[in-house]
């Protein structure tokens, strides 16, 4: 590798430096529906955790058991009289003081199910997220309706996201090269590897519908014509559970897909999802390999 | 910048930003114009709601095994209030159930004639607006004919139930109210038994409304007259209900 800090070499000048080409990777609209499903994606995680903060548990089946949750945040006081927040994970406890259950609010610690870093609006009011929360689902749904129209009446989703014959035979070295954090280079790097078109495939087309579904089965007057969602998944409090989850994906889903965009070059990939413009590196061996 | 420097700087970056956009939301919440923006989604989900539910589907009803052990009570569980104590007291002996307001023929029933009068029992979900889930058997008088037998003028549009309970001892009594359609739905009931039995005071003794398509807090308990009116606006805080007077949707259908 070529110092980059050093001045033109001899050897720079002879095998020529790294040649890199700009392509046009995102157009306008995907761009635009990105960055507003960043934003209603934010309110609408942050907004739930604070409803989830009215009740902080989690049920299976119809109706709310409460000896009986799948998950609970909660606070006890300890015989000297210290408040410390408990996480109960079907039966299991965890001290989680600091964080979940218990949690400071102006310095002073209280009982609470997330921490108000991680709530909209960030002191307990469940009728001002709940405003939050309906805003933004109607943002995140007509944006994932608008993103779902442009990809399968544009060539988006046939040309990007369905994976090819031979994305399907490389999916094994796909999962080797992204655990070894190695990354597409060169004309490669131009389109999404076989892993990124399934995460995005799963997110876009089958958890998004999945948790406004869920959120939809949730509400009483939908239930009259969505008796059979509630039925599959076991009823309203399983549909609240399911709802939980998937939004616990999602926070996954973003935490893999900003590691990526770090590891494979934030700037060029930032770039691109702002300005379109993606840089593609051609090596000098990929050149010299290619002819 | 060494790397470290960067990888810190990014991330105190990402924090600050973080920090930034919540202090925003939180900004945006205080302020009534934001407030306004937001609301608009209330109108919208109940327009789409209405859309895609016919007009007098039923909520899902459930089976004698399905009920959940002890209905769990919420909001205001024991009344204090003066009149209501007497009620109490006298065991319901003397209590009245009102009609009132823009009908052409105000009644009222004791809680024995509203017994005597044709009744609906139904296996409902109560789902409270904080999350939980209760299953519930319900007996009780459907609204829409007790409505026609007062005669609803035709300016009417909301029915109100006007409470004997506060749920702030320094606030107004608790109220809510319902437009028409979900006044006449078949589910609509002014129930007095729950479970078999007559309804404990924690649940709304001795009248209290089940309206199966909307969250709990609209389910007015302790309730002592109906009025029917024109509009919400002169109403307390005019939003059509307490908890609607506290930022809640006066549309609880979500």
């Amino acid at each position: 590798m070529p110092d980059p800090n050093s001045s033109d070499t001899l050897a720079d000048v002879r095998f020529r430096p790294d040649q890199s080409r700009t392509i046009y990777r995102h157009t306008l609209p995907i761009r635009l529906m990105h960055w507003i499903n960043v934003l209603a994606m934010f309110v609408l995680l942050l907004s739930g955790l604070q409803i989830f903060n009215a009740h902080p548990a989690l049920y299976w089946g119809n109706t709310s058991d409460f000896d009986r949750p799948v998950l609970a945040l909660g606070a006890f006081q300890t015989p000297d009289g210290e408040l410390r927040g408990q996480t109960t994970i079907v039966g299991h406890a965890f001290d989680t003081t600091g964080v979940l259950g218990a949690s400071k609010v102006n310095g002073e610690l209280q009982s609470r199910g997330f921490p108000t870093w991680l709530t909209i609006p960030g002191s307990q009011w469940l009728a001002m997220a709940r405003r939050w929360h309906f805003f933004f689902a109607w943002l995140f749904v007509l944006n994932g309706l608008a993103y779902v129209g442009y990809s399968l009446i544009g060539p988006h989703f046939r040309r990007d996201l369905k994976p090819t014959r031979t994305d399907w035979r490389g999916i094994g070295r796909s999962i080797i090269d992204h655990a070894l954090l190695r990354h597409p280079k060169g004309e490669a790097a131009a389109r999404y590897n076989v892993l990124q078109k399934l995460a995005y495939l799963i997110v876009a087309f089958v958890l998004g519908p999945l948790i406004v579904l869920m959120g939809l089965a949730m509400s009483p007057r939908m239930a009259t014509v969505l008796g059979w969602v509630l039925d599959l998944v076991g009823g309203r409090q399983s549909a609240r559970t399911i709802h939980f989850i998937i939004a616990a994906f999602f926070v996954a889903f973003l935490l893999v897909h900003l590691f990526e965009v770090l590891v494979s070059g934030a700037a060029n990939e930032i770039r691109s999802i702002v300005t379109g413009r993606f840089r593609i590196k051609v090596a000098k061996g990929d050149t010299d390999e290619s002819k | 910048m060494s790397r470290n420097e960067r990888r810190r700087f990014m991330r105190q970056a990402a924090g600050a930003a973080g920090a930034l956009l919540l202090g925003g939301c939180d900004a945006l919440s205080r302020d009534p114009r934001a407030g306004k923006v937001l609301d608009s989604a209330e109108n919208l989900t109940r327009a789409a709601q209405h859309l895609l539910t016919p007009k007098m589907a039923l909520a899902p009803e459930y089976t004698e095994a399905d009920i959940s052990h002890g209905f769990k009570p919420n909001g205001s569980t024991d009344p204090q209030e003066a009149a209501y104590r007497a009620m109490v007291d006298t065991g319901f002996r003397d209590y009245r159930l009102a009609f009132g307001g823009l009908v052409a023929k105000p009644f009222s029933l004791s809680l024995d004639e509203l017994r005597a009068l044709p009744s609906r029992t139904q296996i409902t979900r109560h789902d409270c607006v904080e999350g939980w889930s209760a299953i519930g058997k319900w007996k009780g008088v459907p609204l829409g004919g007790l409505l026609d037998r007062a005669e609803v003028s035709a300016a009417a549009r909301y029915v109100v139930f006007r409470c004997a309970d506060k749920y702030d001892p320094d606030g107004p009594l608790y109220y809510e109210s319902i437009d028409l359609e979900d006044a006449h739905h078949p589910q609509t009931i002014l129930a007095y038994d729950l479970n078999d039995a007559p309804l404990p005071i924690s649940n709304g003794a001795p009248v209290r409304v089940r309206i199966e398509r909307q969250l709990g807090y609209k389910m007015a308990k302790y309730i002592m007259a109906i009025d029917l009116v024109e509009s919400l606006d002169t109403i307390e805080g005019g939003k059509g209900g307490y908890w609607e007077d506290q930022g809640y949707e006066w549309y609880a259908g979500i």
